[in-house]
């Protein structure tokens, strides 16, 4: 406590100039607002059908004609970055959304239940930690077979538990602090405090967690196409389009721009949940 | 009290290894993928008698339980199968691919920790300074960049179009590996006192390193820049300034050594996630590591190197994380209460 009683005698820092958390945090949001209208303007916006194959036009460099060049089917590699952003944009947000919806409640009824229960459910977590998260996708990706569907399934099943430890640590914080306390000496009931009260309060976290959570999916997401356990192949896909040009060093248009698109967008939430992490941190030790 | 206490987290730590090995277990056989089809193929698998001859022969008729005591009673015996691809002993397989992971994965991991350690400890000294604010940038930077990408372009550039950096693989093509003694070529050709190998080696890490190195130097960065920013504002580091030690003393000699834990935690962290990021690395720059072994062995549904090789990187994964438990023992005598 003893550094928050010196944080308010400390004479305020002056504000940020440029890189400051406020311009990070637009921009990452700007990005991200933008890529979104294009994921839903996409149809429209691409000059060529993103599936037409046009053997006469292979592997030609960035003209007017074909701003990002053609890949080697001769497909426009434009149109196929605006059609992917409709596949690793939602695939990434799905993907944390299933396990942080899974993982809070998971976590939130261990830390309620206490016992046995909390301590079986812990240790369930801990076994799932014990892989690194992208080689167990991928072993039930490719289980599960191709598919955006399958991919996502697959990676909400390892996703969830950073999840429910985090509920848990929050809830655990929560539950002794006075207003909880207060609330269930005035007989509110179990279930009502932990909507009312701890929810409220303990969000703020998760939802940091949550934005630069999104970028780490979609950065696994496209990892999984790249491997050929994603998508199913004439599908626009960022991830699985860097992989078609792989061995293209002297083409280098075909890997680069759907490698700059995914790069983009995860710039745009990490600085975002960055931003936010920075807002929501009251004590301001890490930003 | 402390070596009880290492003990203690030794032996849930193998505990936790193996049941490891049972989540793998039945994620891979509830999926409904069949390793018939994908060894076999679509001709051969049509034939009941050939299908029932595979299954006999890797022992996938018997029910569950008894293939995973099967592979519980030979993994204690230090047995961890044949591979249904490479019809090789598993552990032959795993032997011959992880010293080229581990060369890289400490390359990455020696890189992170040389720059992103004393980047943290300058941007949380001078704090809202331009060196914060560069570092700040280039780590968002850096975790958001695939590295699958970032090695492709690496290799577009540096190789295919400047021409300073060597061709992917661990060394020149035509060259011959040093004398084995740890399989890392690096080591082995300073023991063999072999500078042209270890020259050639050192030069074909490079790239790799520093695509799977970039990721991890940003959140070690954040990291060693949080920790000292706690530290900083103590009591005890006001109380050093007060007694009159210099700034540079008071980063080195009460700041930086109260911040070691968490930087110490994230470390051992990053090491297990360079171990993982692997996969990808390995893939495009033609590293002959486990990273490889694994994405193939998951391809071909191969059970029983997905089972040894999970079983072997939760073991990594788990010993890390021990590593960094007693390590804790040193920095905080406290921890073992």
């Amino acid at each position: 406590m003893s550094s928050q009683a010196l944080a308010i005698a400390a004479p305020a820092r002056p504000a940020r100039r440029w890189g400051g958390t406020w311009t990070i945090g637009l921009v990452g949001a700007a990005v991200i607002v933008s890529w979104s209208a294009i994921a839903v303007l996409a149809p429209r916006l691409a000059p060529h059908s993103p599936r037409q194959v046009d053997v006469m036009a292979r592997l030609k460099a960035p003209s007017a004609e074909h701003p990002f060049g053609t890949d080697s089917l001769g497909r426009d590699v434009l149109s196929r970055v605006l059609v992917g952003a409709r596949v690793s944009l939602p695939a990434g947000v799905v993907v944390v959304l299933l396990a942080a919806a899974f993982g809070t409640v998971y976590g939130g009824v261990a830390a309620y239940a206490g016992r046995t229960m909390e301590e079986v459910q812990m240790r369930v977590t801990d076994l799932f930690l014990s892989f690194p998260p992208l080689l167990l996708a991928m072993a039930i990706a490719a289980g599960l077979g191709k598919g955006v569907l399958n991919t996502i399934v697959a990676m909400a099943i390892v996703w969830w538990p950073k999840y429910a430890r985090l509920a848990r640590s929050l809830v655990l914080v929560q539950r002794s602090l006075e207003y909880v306390e207060a609330a269930r000496a005035l007989g509110q009931g179990a279930g009502r405090t932990l909507l009312r009260h701890i929810v409220p309060n303990a969000i703020g976290p998760v939802v940091a967690l949550l934005a630069l959570d999104v970028g780490n999916a979609m950065i696994t997401f496209a990892g999984l196409s790249f491997l050929g356990l994603g998508v199913v192949p004439p599908t626009p896909e960022w991830g699985a389009m860097v992989s078609e040009g792989q061995v293209l060093i002297d083409q280098w248009w075909v890997s680069t721009f759907p490698g700059l698109a995914i790069f983009t967008v995860v710039v745009g939430f990490n600085f975002l949940g960055d931003a936010l992490r920075d807002w929501l941190d009251p004590r301001g030790t890490r930003g | 009290m402390g070596f009880r206490y290492v003990l203690l987290r030794v032996a849930a730590s193998a505990a936790m290894a193996v049941a490891a090995t049972l989540v793998v277990f039945l994620v891979a056989h509830t999926v409904p993928a069949d390793p018939v089809l994908a060894q076999l193929g679509d001709k051969q698998s049509s034939n009941p008698e050939t299908v029932a001859r595979f299954r006999a022969r890797w022992g996938l008729d018997r029910p569950l339980y008894q293939q995973y005591g099967i592979f519980l009673a030979r993994l204690a015996r230090g047995d961890l199968g044949e591979s249904i691809a490479s019809h090789r002993p598993v552990v032959d397989d795993i032997r011959q691919y992880v010293p080229a992971t581990i060369e890289l994965a400490t390359a990455a991991g020696l890189l992170t920790i040389l720059v992103g350690v004393p980047l943290g400890v300058v941007a949380a000294v001078r704090r809202d300074g331009f060196v914060d604010h560069l570092a700040r940038l280039l780590c968002l930077i850096g975790v958001s960049a695939p590295t699958f990408w970032l090695a492709f372009i690496m290799l577009a550039l540096f190789y295919g179009g400047l021409e300073i950096a060597p061709s992917p693989g661990r060394l020149d093509v035509g060259a011959g590996a040093p004398p084995h003694v740890t399989g890392m070529f690096v080591v082995d050709g300073i023991l063999a006192s072999d500078w042209k190998t270890v020259r050639s080696a050192l030069a074909h890490l490079v790239l790799p390193a520093v695509v799977l190195a970039t990721a991890t130097i940003g959140i070690v960065t954040r990291t060693t820049r949080a920790a000292m920013l706690e530290t900083l504002g103590q009591d005890y580091v006001r109380t050093a300034r007060a007694k009159g030690v210099t700034e540079r003393g008071v980063v080195r000699r009460h700041a930086f050594p109260n911040a070691l834990l968490p930087i110490l935690t994230l470390a051992g962290l990053a090491y297990a996630e360079l171990l993982a990021g692997t996969v990808l690395t390995e893939t495009i720059f033609s590293w002959p590591g486990l990273g490889r072994y694994i994405y193939q062995s998951a391809l071909a549904i191969d059970f029983p190197a997905i089972m040894g090789v999970t079983f072997l990187v939760a073991l990594m994964y788990l010993a890390i994380n021990l590593v960094v438990d007693v390590a804790y023992l040193f920095a905080d005598p406290r921890v073992a209460r």
